[in-house]
C-alpha cells in the first residue's frame, strides 16, 4: 500500500481546463479586440498581479503592508532610469527593475520587520513615502513633476504603434500568468505548506519547527520582485511618470486591498474574482469620480465585517469549488482488492 | 548661531503638535492594541468641523473647540461601538483593513464636500503676535500656545491614565480584557471611551493644525505618519515619550527644511528610520507585554 498527496480535485481539473481555454482566448485578444480592449485587459492583468502578490503577503504570510506602492514606484522609476539614462530597451529593463527592487527590499525588510503587526503596516507606508520624496529629488528624471519616455525609446520597442501595443499586451499577460503560476507552485511546495500553517496559527507553525521569520522574509522579497516588475510594466504603458502617480497609495494599495478583501483574502482565486468585480463596477460607475472610491471603501468594510472571507470564500463554503490544484489530500493506493 | 536657535525653537514648537497627533494614537494602542490608520484623516475631519463651526456660529477657532471636542469624542464613541468593536480579536487583519477603509472614506467624503482647494482657519491678531525672548530670538504666541496645550494634553492623559477610576479601567482592560470583564467592566464601553478620549485629543490637534497652516482633504495620511513616527521614536506605551518623540521629529524637520526646503519631510522620516535601526524600542520605552 502506498500513500501519496493529491493536489487536484474534480473542480480544480475543470478549473484548469477553463483556465487554459481562457488563456488561449486572452492570448489571441490582439486579433479580435480593439486598442481600447487591449488597454483595459492590460490594466486588469496588472491589478490581478498586484492583488495576487498582496494576497500572498497579507493573506498567507500575515504581513499586512500598506506600502507596496513603494515597489510599484521603484520598478517604474528604474525602468525610466534604464531607458532614459542608460538607453536600455524597456523590455529588458522590466526584469532588471524587478531584480534590483528585490535587492533593495532586503535592507528595507530588515528595518520594517522590527515593527510588529499593526505597526509594520504603517512602517511600510513610511518607506513608500521616503521613496516618493527621494524620487521627487531626482532632477534627471524631472523631479517633482516627473518625465515622459522619449520618442526614440518608444520606437525602439517596436517600429509600429500596433506592434508595440501587441507586444506590451503579451508581456502583461505573460507576466501575470507567470506570477500566478509562481504563486501556485510556491503554495504547493514546502514553503506553501509553511505559509498555510503560518496563516492559520503562527504559534502552532513555530512549534512545528517552521522558521516563521525566514519564511516571511522570503515572501516579502519575492513580492517586491513581482510588484516592481508590474510597476515597470504599468508605467511603460502610461509612457509618463511622476512621483505622485508612481507612489500613489490610492492606486497601488487602496484599490489592491479592496480588490483582495472583496474577492476573498487568503485564497488564490480571491484577487482574480475581486479584480473582475472591481472593473465591472468601474465600467458602470466611472462617472462618480471620488465617490466611487468612497463606495468601494464602504463595500470593503461591509465585506470585512459580514463576510471576512470575501466572495470566493462564500463560493467555497457553498459549493466547495477550487480552480487551482492546491488542496492537499492524502490518497491511499491499495495494491489489489479494495476493502470496502 | 541665532539662526540655528530659531530653527530648533520652531522645530520644538511644531513638535508639540506632532506629540498631540501621537498621543491619541498611543492611547488607543495602549488600551486595545488597535492602530487606527484613519487617525490622520480624523485630524483633518476635525479641522473641517472647526471650519464649519467657525463659519456658521461666527466664533474664533479656539472658541470652536467647545463644540468640536465633544463632537469628535461622540464620533469616536460611536465609531468604536458600532464598527471597530466588531473587528477586535486575535486576527490583525480586520481592524487594519477597516480603519484603512475608513481613511479612504473620510478622505474622499471630505473631497466631495469641500473640494481639493486648501483652506485655513483665521484666528485674528493672535496669529501674528510674537514675544521677544532675547535679542534676535522671537516666538509666535500661537505656536507657543500650541506647545503649552500639547504639554497640558499629555499631562492630563497621564493623570487620567494613572490617577483616576477611568484610567484604572483602561489599564485593567489593556492588561487582560477577560479578567477586566470578570470584575464587572464592560470592555465595549471601555474601548469606546478610550476612542472618545483619543478623538477629543484629535479635535484639539485638528484645530491647531487648521490655524497653523493651509489644509486640504489629502493631508490625513501625512499626519498619521508624523504621529506614528513620534510614537515609535518616543517609545511604545510612554505618554511623555510621545512628547519627546514629537519634539525630535519637529526639530529634525526644521533642520531639514533649513538646509533645503525639499528635505523637510524627508529629514523627519530619516530621523525615524535611524532610531528604528539603532534603537527599535524607542528612546523611552515602557511596553506592557
Amino acid at each position: 500500500m502506498s500513500v501519496r498527496v493529491a493536489f487536484a480535485s474534480r473542480s480544480s481539473r475543470v478549473g484548469m481546463v477553463l483556465c487554459a481555454v481562457g488563456l488561449v482566448a486572452l492570448a489571441t485578444a490582439p486579433f479580435w479586440g480593439g486598442r481600447d480592449d487591449l488597454f483595459l485587459l492590460s490594466q486588469v492583468y496588472a491589478y490581478v498581479g498586484l492583488a495576487s502578490l498582496w494576497n500572498l503577503l497579507a493573506g498567507y504570510a500575515g504581513l499586512v503592508s500598506v506600502g507596496q506602492q513603494a515597489y510599484v514606484g521603484l520598478g517604474a522609476y528604474l525602468l525610466f532610469a534604464f531607458a532614459i539614462l542608460a538607453g536600455m530597451s524597456p523590455l529588458w529593463a522590466i526584469p532588471l527593475a524587478g531584480i534590483i527592487a528585490a535587492a533593495v527590499a532586503i535592507p528595507v525588510a530588515v528595518l520594517v520587520f522590527r515593527l510588529r503587526g499593526h505597526y509594520f503596516a504603517i512602517g511600510t507606508w513610511i518607506v513608500a513615502e521616503v521613496f516618493r520624496l527621494l524620487a521627487s529629488q531626482l532632477s534627471v528624471l524631472g523631479g517633482g513633476s516627473g518625465t515622459s519616455l522619449p520618442a526614440a525609446v518608444i520606437i525602439g520597442i517596436a517600429p509600429s504603434r500596433q506592434m508595440r501595443d501587441f507586444l506590451v499586451y503579451w508581456i502583461a499577460l505573460a507576466l501575470v500568468v507567470a506570477i500566478l503560476a509562481l504563486i501556485v507552485l510556491l503554495l504547493r511546495s514546502r514553503y506553501g505548506l509553511a505559509l498555510k500553517a503560518i496563516r492559520d496559527s503562527e504559534l502552532a507553525a513555530t512549534c512545528n519547527g517552521i522558521d516563521v521569520l525566514r519564511t516571511k522574509f522570503f515572501v516579502y522579497i519575492v513580492t517586491a520582485l513581482g510588484t516592481a516588475m508590474l510597476g515597470a510594466l504599468i508605467f511603460l504603458q502610461k509612457l509618463r511618470i511622476s512621483p505622485d502617480a508612481a507612489f500613489s497609495v490610492n492606486d497601488w494599495t487602496a484599490f489592491v486591498i479592496f480588490i483582495t478583501v472583496i474577492g476573498g483574502i487568503g485564497r488564490i482565486e480571491g484577487p482574480i474574482v475581486g479584480t473582475i468585480v472591481f472593473f465591472l463596477l468601474r465600467q458602470t460607475l466611472a462617472d462618480l469620480g471620488t465617490l466611487y472610491l468612497l463606495m468601494l471603501g464602504v463595500v470593503a468594510i461591509l465585506v470585512m465585517l459580514a463576510a471576512p472571507k470575501g466572495i470566493w470564500g462564500l463560493i467555497v463554503e457553498r459549493f466547495g469549488w477550487q480552480v487551482f490544484p492546491l488542496e492537499r489530500k492524502v490518497v491511499l493506493d491499495e495494491p489489489s482488492a479494495t476493502r470496502e | 548661531m541665532m539662526e540655528w536657535v530659531n530653527v530648533i525653537l520652531q522645530g520644538v514648537l511644531v513638535g508639540g503638535l506632532y506629540a498631540m497627533f501621537a498621543a491619541g494614537l498611543s492611547l488607543i494602542f495602549g488600551v486595545m492594541r488597535l492602530v487606527n490608520i484613519a487617525h490622520g484623516d480624523l485630524i483633518v475631519l476635525a479641522a473641517y468641523l472647526a471650519l464649519v463651526v467657525t463659519e456658521t456660529l461666527g466664533v474664533g477657532p479656539l472658541t470652536s473647540l467647545i463644540v468640536v471636542v465633544p463632537l469628535m469624542a461622540l464620533i469616536g464613541y460611536g465609531l468604536q461601538w458600532f464598527v471597530l468593536n466588531r473587528t477586535l480579536g486575535d486576527d490583525l487583519l480586520p481592524p487594519l483593513l477597516v480603519t484603512f477603509g475608513l481613511s479612504v472614506i473620510i478622505q474622499n467624503g471630505l473631497l466631495a464636500l469641500f473640494t481639493a482647494d486648501s483652506v485655513k482657519l483665521q484666528a485674528g491678531d493672535i496669529e501674528i503676535a510674537t514675544i521677544r525672548l532675547f535679542s534676535g530670538v522671537y516666538v509666535g504666541v500661537l505656536p507657543l500656545l500650541q506647545f503649552v496645550v500639547a504639554v497640558a494634553v499629555i499631562a492630563t492623559l497621564q493623570f487620567v491614565f494613572y490617577r483616576t477610576a477611568l484610567g484604572r479601567a483602561f489599564r485593567a482592560t489593556a492588561d487582560n480584557p477577560a479578567v477586566a470583564q470578570l470584575v464587572g467592566l464592560d470592555n465595549r464601553h471601555v474601548f469606546a471611551l478610550a476612542m472618545a478620549a483619543s478623538l477629543a485629543v484629535v479635535a484639539i490637534a485638528g484645530v491647531f493644525l487648521a490655524v497653523r497652516a493651509n489644509f486640504d482633504p489629502s493631508q490625513g495620511p501625512a499626519r498619521l505618519i508624523y504621529g506614528f513616527e513620534a510614537v515609535i521614536i518616543g517609545g511604545l506605551g510612554s505618554l511623555w515619550g510621545t512628547l519627546a518623540g514629537g519634539l525630535i521629529l519637529g526639530v529634525a524637520q526644521a533642520i531639514g527644511a533649513h538646509l533645503d526646503p525639499g528635505w523637510q519631510i524627508l529629514a523627519g522620516h530619516i530621523a525615524f528610520l535611524v532610531i528604528l535601526a539603532v534603537r527599535p524600542e524607542g528612546l523611552f520605552p515602557k511596553v506592557r507585554t
